[in-house]
């Protein structure tokens, strides 16, 4: 049995709301790591003898750049490690460049978490399929973590991860260690590749030829561009999975996190406050809309 | 390999699935078994090349060359088919084919079966429509390739 700890036990959704959901909490860069050209991951504590917040994987916290701007980042880490939180960020802006350049030492501020997690404890004794594009694989990693961790609680691990060229392909020494794992398959795949690249080219549903699934008792974790994700959707239908056992982290333009201003809105949904999972079942015909 | 073990290649391979008996025989009567090393070049860009192969094991790679540099576009592994064009009337290659691994592959000239095609009608319908089928998916994983989409500004930051 999973040692649960109280906020992998509560299930997807909905998670009890955060205390002080509007309070920003101080907290300081202890580390700054470079996984590609644009995209760093950033280790924070609270320090001075304070814990951050617990979180449960998938959730997502809001970051404040002080004198920038606030930023909704999922959690990336390892949601065992009370210590901690973990965020991986890539570079696309004024906000999110502000702050993969913060220094160790640097105060960023902390609201959070907020929103579903992935459904850890509803999967269990299921073979589980994650499926990353992307830096999509950050709101994975603290589920794959969880996985690991709880290997014997769960059936086959296969994880299938596409990135846009070698350069792009997020925590590669994980990646090999989770290969390692029993019973555990990991595919990676490129859009592009130079000579040096000896794994597969093509995009991440060439990868489902190499998977045997079971879709009477399989589960599958999706995040990655919505194209990407609607695609693999496709695929796990066409081999027979349920959209009950499909759930996808979406992304929307979020800014309060709490469900208050709707810039998130997702045709019925707040996607800070009942997402950022859903289940396929919640999101189908959604995903595909121009405007809603 | 002896014809029953080419029939029976043939059949296991995802290309035939569905395929009758008579079919697949007249398939196996035309093919070849080849294999090629690693970092062996198939064939490059611009050759006249008139092969269709069915990959049976190993790892192909689709590359374009450009002013020195070389693209990887696509892997093909066992279960897939190269050389498709070839059964159109133009062989001319538009891509280079490299092997990563040893590859084992059941090879067709492309004119021998495109004159099958022309003489037996159900059999050319049944291998076009297989054809069709790969085209159709390559069409398919390549327009996604186009999209671009792990570096559009909107795809997560984080």
């Amino acid at each position: 049995m999973i040692a649960e700890s109280p906020s992998l036990a509560r299930g997807p959704w909905p998670l009890a709301p955060v205390e002080n959901s509007m309070a920003t909490l101080p907290a300081m860069v202890t580390r700054v790591a470079k996984e590609t050209a644009d995209t760093f991951t950033l280790t924070l504590e609270a320090g001075s003898g304070r814990r951050l917040p617990p979180f449960s994987p998938g959730q997502f916290s809001m970051l404040y750049v002080f004198g920038i701007g606030e930023l909704p980042i999922s959690i990336s880490g390892d949601p065992h490690d009370a210590e901690h939180l973990v965020y991986t960020v890539r570079s696309v802006g004024l906000a999110t460049n502000a702050l993969v350049t913060r220094q160790c030492g640097d105060a960023v501020g902390v609201r959070g978490p907020f929103g579903t997690s992935w459904p850890l404890a509803e999967i269990r004794g299921k073979d589980i399929l994650i499926v990353a594009g992307g830096i999509g694989l950050a709101p994975l990693r603290p589920a794959i973590y969880h996985l690991a961790r709880h290997r014997a609680d769960y059936g086959r691990i296969v994880i299938l991860y596409g990135a846009r060229s070698p350069q792009d392909l997020l925590y590669r020494k994980a990646l090999a260690e989770w290969g390692r794992l029993s019973d555990a398959q990991v595919l990676s795949t490129v859009d592009y590749g130079g000579t040096s690249w000896r794994g597969h080219v093509g995009v991440v549903t060439t990868l489902f030829r190499f998977v045997r699934l079971w879709p009477s008792n399989a589960a599958a974790l999706i995040c990655g561009p919505e194209i990407m994700m609607r695609y693999v959707v496709r695929e796990l239908e066409h081999r027979g999975l349920d959209g009950a056992d499909i759930y996808l982290s979406m992304e929307r333009n979020m800014k309060c996190a709490v469900g208050f201003c709707g810039h998130c809105q997702c045709g019925p949904y707040f996607v800070c406050k009942d997402g950022p999972v859903f289940s396929y079942a919640q999101v189908k015909g959604l995903l595909d809309k121009y405007e809603l | 390999m002896d014809t029953a073990k080419l029939v029976e290649a043939l059949t296991q391979h995802p290309f035939l699935e569905g395929l009758d008996q008579q079919a697949a025989e007249k398939l196996a009567s035309m093919a070849e078994p080849v294999e090629f090393e690693k970092d062996e070049i198939i064939f490059r860009e611009g050759d006249e090349y008139s092969a269709f192969f069915l990959l049976l094991s190993g790892v192909v790679a689709l590359e374009v060359t450009s002013a020195g540099r070389i693209l990887r576009l696509q892997t093909l592994s066992a279960g897939e088919e190269l050389g498709w064009s070839s059964l159109l009337s133009s062989n001319r290659k538009y891509f280079q084919a490299r092997c990563l691994e040893p590859v084992q592959t059941l090879a067709f000239d492309g004119g021998d079966l495109r004159k099958a095609c022309e003489e037996d009608c159900h059999f050319g319908y049944a291998l076009m429509s297989r054809v069709l089928r790969v085209v159709a998916r390559r069409l398919q994983v390549t327009r996604l390739q186009l999209t671009d989409s792990y570096s559009y500004p909107g795809a997560k930051e984080g």
